[in-house]
C-alpha cells in the first residue's frame, strides 16, 4: 500500500519537472502550449483544431439541429457562452461541406437588476456586448431580466412537441439542404434595436423584492436560474426559434450535477445536465459546450482572443465557500480536480449515462409537471418512499413550531397586514403544513398552496422564500389555473369514464 | 545578485476584482540575491498588489484551485509551475475559472 502510494507520487512529481521544450503530442513538432489532461500536451495550432473539432463533433453526433433551423444562442457574456458564439461564427465561415447549417440568433439576458448592479454598470456591459454581437452579423436581442415580470402564463406550460423528425431523416435533410440552397446565409437583418432597452425602476425594484424574498443564497440562485430559463424559452418561442443553445461547459455541468443531486433534483438530473433537454416541448435546449472543460475554454479564449466579460453574479466575492450549496460544490469539485485531474470528466461521464425512467413521458399532460422547472413531478410516489418519510418527519418536527413566532416574524419584516393574517390563518387551518407554501391571492380569498404543483426540489426553494407574493404574475396565475383545473376535475370526476385520461 | 525584473501581469475572469478592478499591471521586481521564481512572485503579489481577501487568490504556496496561470501564453504546468525562474519581460496571466469570480 505504502509502496504503491510512493510510486504514484513519484510519477506525479516527475510530471512537474520543468519541460519547457515539450513537444505537442499531436503534430510532434511544435512546442506545446497547453496541458489538457495529465500528460497530453498540445501546441497552439493543434489545440485550436482539437477544440473546434470537439464542438462540431458534439453537434454532429447528436443530430438534433436540422439544416436551416433557427437556433437561439443564449450568451451571458461569460467565457463559455462567448466561446460558443465564436465557435458558431467559425463554423459558419467554413467552406460549404464543413459549414454549420443552422441560422443563429443571439439573446443576452441582463440580470443586473436581480444581482444589484447599478444602471450605469448594466448599460456599460450591454454596450460592450452589443459591440460584440454586432460584429457577428447575427440577429440579436438584449433583454433585461425585468421582462420576466410581464411574461404570459403559457411560458410555464410545456407546449406540444412538433411531430418528431426521425433520426433517419437527418441525413436526407442534410443532403437536400446541400443541393438546394447552400448559400442560405442569415442575411444580416436590420437591427431595429440600436438603442439599449430601458428598464423601469419600479420593475427593477419588484425584481429585487422577489430576489430578496428568497432567504438563502442557494434559493436565490435557484430562483434566478428558473426565471432566466423561463425568459429564454419565452424569447425563443416568440421570436420563432426552435432550439436554444446553452453554453454550459463540462466543468460547469459537473458542478451542476452534484449541486442538483444535493438539492433533491435526482429525478431531473438527466434533463438538467444532458446534451438536449425537451422539457418545454417545442423548444429544445442543447448544450454543445459540454465536452469542453473550463480550462480549455479559458485557454482558447485567451490564446485566440475571444472577447468575454466578467459579470458579477449573486455569489461574487462571497466571504466563504459555504455561502451556498452551488458555491460549495464548485469549490469541492475544483479542489478535487486539482489533485485528481480526472474528477470532472468522471462526473461528466456519469451524467452521460443518466436517463429518466419514463414514468410519464407524454408532453401534453400539464398537471404532472412542476410549475417552476417543468420537469415531470417526482412527488407522486408510493407511501413507503424516502420522499414520504421526509414529509412525515417534517410534519412531526413542525408541530412543535410555536405558531406565534411565524406571524411575529412576518410582522417584523414589515410585511402588509394581510400577509401575516394569512400566515396565521394558514397555520391555524393547515396546522402541521408549512406556511411558506400558502399565500393570499387578490382575487381568491383562499390561500394558495403551490407545493402540490412543484417537484420536490422546487418545493424546497419555495420554502426558503419568506413569501410567494413577489413571484411574477405569470407563475401565480398559472398556479391558480391549475388549481381550478384540479378542483373542476374532482367535481366532475364521477361523470368521467376514465379519470386518468381526461384533460 | 539578480538584476531587477520588469514583468507584465494580467488578471482576468473576475480575479481582477481583487486588484481594484485593474486587469493589467506592469511591475518591476526588485533585485534580490536569488533569481525570482513564481513562488516568490506570488508572495510579492500578495504583499504589494493584492487589495483584498488573499484567500480568494492564494492557497498555501500556490494559487487557489480554479485559477489558471499562463506564462508567456503557455500553460504554467509546462514551465515548472512554482519553480519557473522568471525572466525579464515575462508575461504572466492569472485567470479565475470560478463561477462568479
Amino acid at each position: 500500500m505504502c509502496q504503491a502510494e510512493e510510486e504514484y507520487s513519484d510519477e506525479l512529481g516527475s510530471a512537474h519537472v520543468p519541460s519547457v521544450s515539450k513537444k505537442c503530442v499531436k503534430c510532434k513538432e511544435a512546442t506545446a502550449a497547453v496541458v489538457i489532461r495529465a500528460g497530453d500536451v498540445y501546441c497552439r495550432a493543434c489545440f485550436k483544431e482539437y477544440y473546434i473539432h470537439k464542438f462540431r463533433a458534439t453537434l454532429g453526433k447528436n443530430r438534433v439541429i436540422f439544416p436551416g433551423e433557427k437556433v437561439l444562442l443564449a450568451v451571458s457574456g461569460g467565457p463559455s457562452s462567448c466561446s460558443m458564439l465564436h465557435q458558431v461564427q467559425e463554423g459558419l465561415s467554413q467552406s460549404v461541406h464543413k459549414k454549420l447549417r443552422f441560422l443563429p440568433g443571439i439573446v443576452y439576458i441582463d440580470e443586473g437588476g436581480a444581482v444589484g448592479r447599478s444602471v450605469e454598470e448594466r448599460l456599460r456591459t450591454m454596450a460592450e456586448l452589443q459591440a460584440v454581437f454586432k460584429a457577428t452579423g447575427f440577429q440579436f436581442y438584449i433583454v433585461p431580466l425585468e421582462e420576466v415580470l410581464d411574461l404570459p402564463g403559457s411560458v410555464v406550460v410545456s407546449a406540444l412537441a412538433p411531430p418528431e423528425r426521425a433520426n433517419s431523416t437527418y441525413k436526407a435533410e442534410v443532403d437536400h439542404f446541400m443541393h438546394s440552397n447552400c448559400s442560405t446565409r442569415s442575411a444580416p437583418q436590420d437591427q431595429d434595436h440600436e438603442a439599449l432597452p430601458e428598464v423601469q425602476e419600479s420593475a427593477t425594484q419588484m425584481l429585487q423584492q422577489l430576489m430578496l424574498s428568497a432567504k438563502t443564497l442557494t434559493a436565490r440562485q435557484n430562483l434566478l436560474n428558473t426565471l432566466r430559463q423561463h425568459l429564454l424559452v419565452h424569447m425563443a418561442r416568440t421570436r420563432g426559434y426552435s432550439k436554444l443553445m446553452l453554453g454550459d461547459s463540462r466543468t460547469r455541468l459537473a458542478v451542476k450535477l452534484l449541486t442538483s443531486l444535493s438539492l433533491g433534483r435526482g429525478a431531473q438530473l438527466a434533463q438538467d445536465t444532458g446534451f438536449s433537454d425537451s422539457r418545454y416541448g417545442d423548444i429544445i435546449s442543447v448544450r454543445p459546450m459540454r465536452d469542453h472543460s473550463a480550462k480549455e475554454v479559458f485557454y482558447y479564449n485567451h490564446l485566440f482572443h475571444v472577447t468575454f466579460l466578467f459579470i458579477p453574479s449573486l455569489d461574487t466575492k462571497q466571504m466563504t465557500d459555504k455561502a451556498s450549496v452551488q458555491r460549495l460544490t464548485e469549490s469541492f469539485v475544483t479542489k478535487l480536480q486539482e489533485e485528481f485531474p480526472s474528477t470532472v470528466s468522471t462526473i461528466y461521464r456519469t451524467s452521460e449515462k443518466l436517463q429518466t425512467a419514463g414514468r410519464c413521458s407524454s408532453t401534453g399532460d400539464q398537471c404532472e409537471r412542476c410549475l417552476l422547472c417543468l420537469c415531470t413531478l417526482d412527488t407522486a410516489v408510493d407511501d413507503a418512499s424516502a420522499f414520504q418519510a421526509t414529509l412525515i418527519s417534517e410534519q412531526l418536527s413542525q408541530t412543535a413550531w410555536p405558531r406565534v413566532d411565524r406571524s411575529k416574524v412576518a410582522k417584523h419584516q414589515g410585511k402588509p397586514e394581510s400577509t401575516s393574517f394569512t400566515a396565521q390563518y394558514c397555520s391555524a387551518k393547515a396546522g402541521a403544513q408549512d406556511c411558506g407554501g400558502c399565500c393570499s391571492f387578490a382575487k381568491e380569498p383562499e390561500p394558495m398552496d403551490l407545493r402540490s404543483l412543484l417537484c420536490y426540489s422546487c418545493q424546497l426553494t419555495i420554502r426558503d422564500m419568506s413569501s410567494i407574493e413577489h413571484l411574477p404574475p405569470y407563475i401565480l396565475s398559472e398556479a391558480q389555473r391549475r388549481h381550478r383545473r384540479c378542483e373542476m376535475r374532482e367535481e366532475i370526476s364521477e361523470f368521467l369514464l376514465d379519470s386518468g385520461k381526461d384533460d | 545578485m539578480a538584476a531587477p525584473l520588469a514583468i507584465h501581469l494580467e488578471f482576468g475572469g473576475g480575479a481582477e476584482l481583487l486588484f481594484s478592478g485593474v486587469k493589467e499591471h506592469h511591475v518591476t521586481l526588485p533585485s534580490q540575491s536569488e533569481p525570482w521564481d513564481v513562488k516568490q512572485l506570488l508572495v510579492w503579489i500578495q504583499r504589494n498588489l493584492l487589495k483584498e481577501r488573499p484567500e480568494l487568490f492564494v492557497q498555501g504556496d500556490s494559487v487557489r484551485p480554479g485559477i489558471l496561470v499562463l506564462i508567456n501564453d503557455a500553460d504554467w504546468e509546462l514551465m515548472g509551475q512554482l519553480d519557473y525562474k522568471l525572466q525579464d519581460q515575462d508575461n504572466v496571466v492569472f485567470i479565475s475559472t470560478l463561477h462568479g469570480g
